[in-house]
């Protein structure tokens, strides 16, 4: 099993090759040349939804106020099982063939998906009190999202466990792909089960259920948290890319033009 | 424009403590780990100095 040679990191393929940023060393400027642009559209598109959430929207007819937690919340949400499935591809992408860039996005991934986990859960607490009655209950759809938020924290504890960094890849990816079947439990626990938890309000396949500006207030945070998440996991890897590879000419090339 | 005052603003119907714990915990998480980012890469790039520093330039 002998992955492509990857000896020297002066590409030999060609620039317009669809595997020419594959390797860390031209991926590494990419990266940061992209993380400006993505930085900047979360910042913009978070303040937009500020503003259409907390200004523009209206007032809902039976939660009054207390609603204005699912412009966040929905995103957060969103991002949480979003990223775990990308985690989940780079981490089978880089056990199928063995390739370091896909092991490093998987393991950039984790933390920021971890963290929108944790805030869908705490904003839907505090949103669950004075709507349900209650911080929480042990329902499928809040049990679920708890156990995505375990099973980030277990791919960060594992990969943190191995010493070798191949190794820690491969255990990882595995527990990755193993947990990606509750990405689809959580999703459609509103459905399969009894919940507390109100149903999907936006599908594909009819319009959304609520006020437009309502619904442009949660869009706008949904893809704010997007580029944001993009930006912090370009960031993230970049620096696992020069930890991992310190001993590589490339590194040492990079960081003499960066000083 | 949904609101008369700056009071009412804050008070969100009665739901500021839950509004506000939401929006304000997010922007915090946020900005944590924003800030471990940029902490990482200032480590990473001392680390680096450190290694290659005596051997190169």
């Amino acid at each position: 099993m002998q992955s492509p040679a990857r000896t020297t990191d002066a590409p030999q393929r060609s620039r317009y090759s669809w595997t020419y940023f594959a390797s860390p060393a031209t991926f590494y400027p990419l990266a940061g040349a992209m993380i400006p642009w993505f930085a900047v559209a979360a910042a913009l598109l978070c303040a937009a939804g500020l503003y259409v959430g907390l200004f523009v929207a209206p007032t809902d007819a039976t939660q009054g106020e207390s609603y204005r937690i699912i412009f966040i919340h929905v995103g957060a949400a969103w991002m949480s099982m979003f990223l775990y499935v990308v985690m989940a591809f780079w981490a089978t992408i880089g056990l199928a063939w063995n390739t370091r860039l896909a092991a490093m996005m998987s393991s950039a991934i984790a933390p920021t998906g971890a963290l929108f986990t944790f805030l869908a859960l705490w904003t839907g607490s505090l949103w669950g009190k004075p709507t349900w009655g209650t911080w929480w209950v042990w329902d499928a759809r809040l049990t679920s999202e708890l156990i995505l938020l375990f099973l980030y924290i277990g791919f960060m504890a594992l990969q943190a466990a191995i010493d070798d960094p191949r190794r820690a890849d491969r255990a990882g990816a595995v527990l990755a792909i193993v947990g990606v079947i509750n990405v689809p439990v959580i999703y459609f626990s509103v459905q399969w089960w009894n919940t507390l938890h109100q149903g999907a309000s936006v599908s594909v396949t009819r319009a959304p259920s609520m006020a437009a500006m309502m619904f442009l207030g949660m869009i706008l945070f949904a893809l704010g948290f997007w580029m944001y998440s993009v930006a912090a996991v370009l960031s993230r890897v970049r620096s696992i890319m020069l930890e991992r590879e310190r001993r590589t000419d490339w590194v040492m090339s990079e960081i003499g033009m960066a000083r | 424009m949904n609101w008369g005052s700056f009071d009412a603003f804050v008070a969100m119907g009665g739901y500021g403590f839950y509004v506000w714990g939401s929006y304000l915990v997010t922007a915090a998480g946020l900005a944590i780990e924003i800030a471990l980012l940029i902490a990482r890469r200032r480590r990473t790039l001392q680390m680096l100095a450190r290694l290659h520093g005596s051997e190169s330039l």
